[in-house]
């Protein structure tokens, strides 16, 4: 084995470790922020011994000790400077370590309902990636300071609700669930949104937000939705190398070079959905990764199954209902009736206040107009498209096309 | 997302700022203050500063490999940057909320700009 590939390969184990020690050390001393510092302190000394030392024989066992140690430092300092009378007797007993999944209480409490999106994104990488607050920092495109005072925050408001670390019951799961995958599903966009060529030594957030869903399903098996994002970022995923040319810009689905599709990551995504869809209570997630599915399982754009496409759309605005589904659904509308129908279909879209001045209402406008031959109001629309959007890469495509 | 929170000023708003008494002069500054430390709190400020008078620009222009600088003050500017937030936040509602507590937004003018990110639609 290389020594890169050593290295690579214990900080992957301590990424995979983490939920388990920081679940073992809740457990046994109750608080979330202190444990949750002492682990990250653990993983730091592990990322810098392993990869030099060599993976220790018990490495859960080494990470939970080195987390106990440094939480009996800070209790002890904590005592001292408090001038009480304290002996710890706690000693680090890494003995057996209970088999017990604690992603699901760990996850749950990370995007528990106090905190606002980014830090539930910021905790969540944390606790249960591994991930340092640096590493963090450097995927979301942020000061690390920023990050860092995100966490603490995040960990003081978790400490202020008094919410007890415990594995969720079944209603609570029901109740909570969508918010959990929301965090999750956005750590995956961000890291969809932060992609500026291979930076080296940057944690992919789109693997990073895989690697925690295929936990979260191991938890929860039989959750439909865990398995329907689970199945859409693998779907999405797949088509990432063929999304961007050299120079950075975006190629939209029709130019594709399906060559370059990852053929293992659809074949996984295509059978969770059909492993799920007809056994599981049906929802969102799942119906977006069954539209993934037909567009990944296509050998070419023209061979497309759009009337699939479009029934499933037909499905998902029946279940979630929004502007963005009703304007996703007249690109189908077009490519099955014609871009004529598309453009009816989405003058009815636009209606919805929520996508006044969208600019992705008006780049599929001046799509439709391009496919109807009317080149000057299409130019128009793609100019407005590229004027309105936040996306460097989507102003450079919508440009390149008005100017085509 | 990231949005910047400009504070344009103009020669107008400059002269009503000299003319205010000193200790609304310190309240402004202190609100400043308050505000910069309050988002780095939240985890939400990039950066903030506040630039100096614009008489202390210079402009460079670089045309045929040759760099040309010229010193200010530009007289015909009517309006300046002076100062600036840059915050990383949930929505536009909250960079909004952020851009109404600037100490600027009551007598200059203050803008909310979103940043251009790397994201793109699936097309």
């Amino acid at each position: 084995m290389s020594p890169a590939t050593q290295s690579n390969n214990a900080l992957g184990l301590l990424r995979e470790l983490a939920p388990r020690v920081l679940g073992v050390l809740v457990r046994r001393n109750g608080d979330f922020d202190d444990c949750e510092d002492a682990v990250q302190d653990a993983l730091l000394a592990a990322s810098r011994s392993w990869p030099v030392d060599g993976v220790p024989k018990n490495p859960t066992g080494w990470l939970i000790t080195a987390a106990s140690r440094r939480l009996i430092e800070t209790y002890r300092s904590e005592a001292a400077r408090r001038r009480r009378e304290h002996s710890y007797t706690l000693e680090p007993a890494p003995g057996t370590v209970p088999e017990v999944d604690d992603t699901l209480a760990l996850l749950f409490l990370c995007c528990h309902p106090e905190l606002t999106a980014p830090s539930q994104v910021a905790l969540t990488l944390r606790a249960l990636g591994g991930l340092t607050t640096a590493e963090i920092a450097h995927a979301l495109l942020l000061p690390e300071a920023t990050v860092g005072q995100r966490i603490s925050r995040a960990k003081a408001r978790i400490r202020e609700t008094g919410t007890q670390f415990r594995t969720p019951t079944a209603r609570e799961c029901d109740e909570r669930l969508p918010a959990v995958l929301s965090t999750l599903y956005l750590v995956f966009n961000e890291g969809h949104t932060a992609t500026s060529g291979q930076a080296l030594n940057r944690v992919e957030l789109t693997s990073e937000a895989i690697r925690l869903t295929r936990q979260l399903r191991t938890s929860l098996p039989d959750e439909g939705e865990v398995a329907g994002l689970l199945a859409l970022m693998m779907l999405t995923e797949a088509r990432r190398d063929a999304r961007t040319g050299p120079d950075g810009a975006l190629i939209p689905l029709a130019e594709q070079d399906r060559d370059r599709w990852d053929q293992s990551a659809i074949a996984e995504g295509v059978a969770i959905v059909e492993a799920t869809l007809p056994v599981a209570k049906p929802g969102p997630y799942q119906l977006q990764a069954a539209i993934a599915a037909v567009h990944d399982e296509a050998a070419d754009f023209a061979a497309t199954d759009w009337p699939q496409i479009l029934a499933l759309y037909d499905v998902l605005a029946a279940f979630a209902p929004g502007p963005m589904v009703a304007l996703n659904r007249t690109v189908a509308v077009a490519m099955v009736r014609g871009p004529a129908a598309g453009l009816e279909a989405l003058d009815a879209a636009a209606r919805d206040p929520a996508l006044r001045g969208h600019h992705r209402v008006d780049a599929v406008r001046a799509h439709l107009l391009d496919e109807l031959g009317e080149r000057d109001a299409a130019r128009e629309h793609y100019l407005l498209a590229a004027q309105r959007t936040r996306s460097l890469p989507e102003q450079r495509y919508l440009l390149a096309r008005a100017t085509r | 997302m990231k949005y910047m929170i400009l504070i344009q000023s103009n020669p107008q708003f400059l002269e009503r700022w000299k003319a205010l008494p000193e200790d609304m002069r310190e309240r402004f500054g202190h609100d400043h203050v308050a505000l910069s430390a309050e988002l780095a709190e939240t985890g939400e400020l990039v950066a903030s500063e506040g630039l100096a008078d614009p008489a202390l620009a210079k402009r460079i222009k670089v045309a045929d490999n040759q760099t040309v600088i010229s010193d200010g003050p530009f007289a015909e500017a009517k309006e300046h940057l002076a100062g600036f937030l840059l915050i990383d936040c949930e929505s536009e509602d909250r960079a909004l909320q952020i851009a109404a507590r600037v100490p600027d937004a009551v007598w200059g003018l203050v803008e909310v700009r979103p940043v251009l990110d790397l994201s793109g639609m699936d097309m």
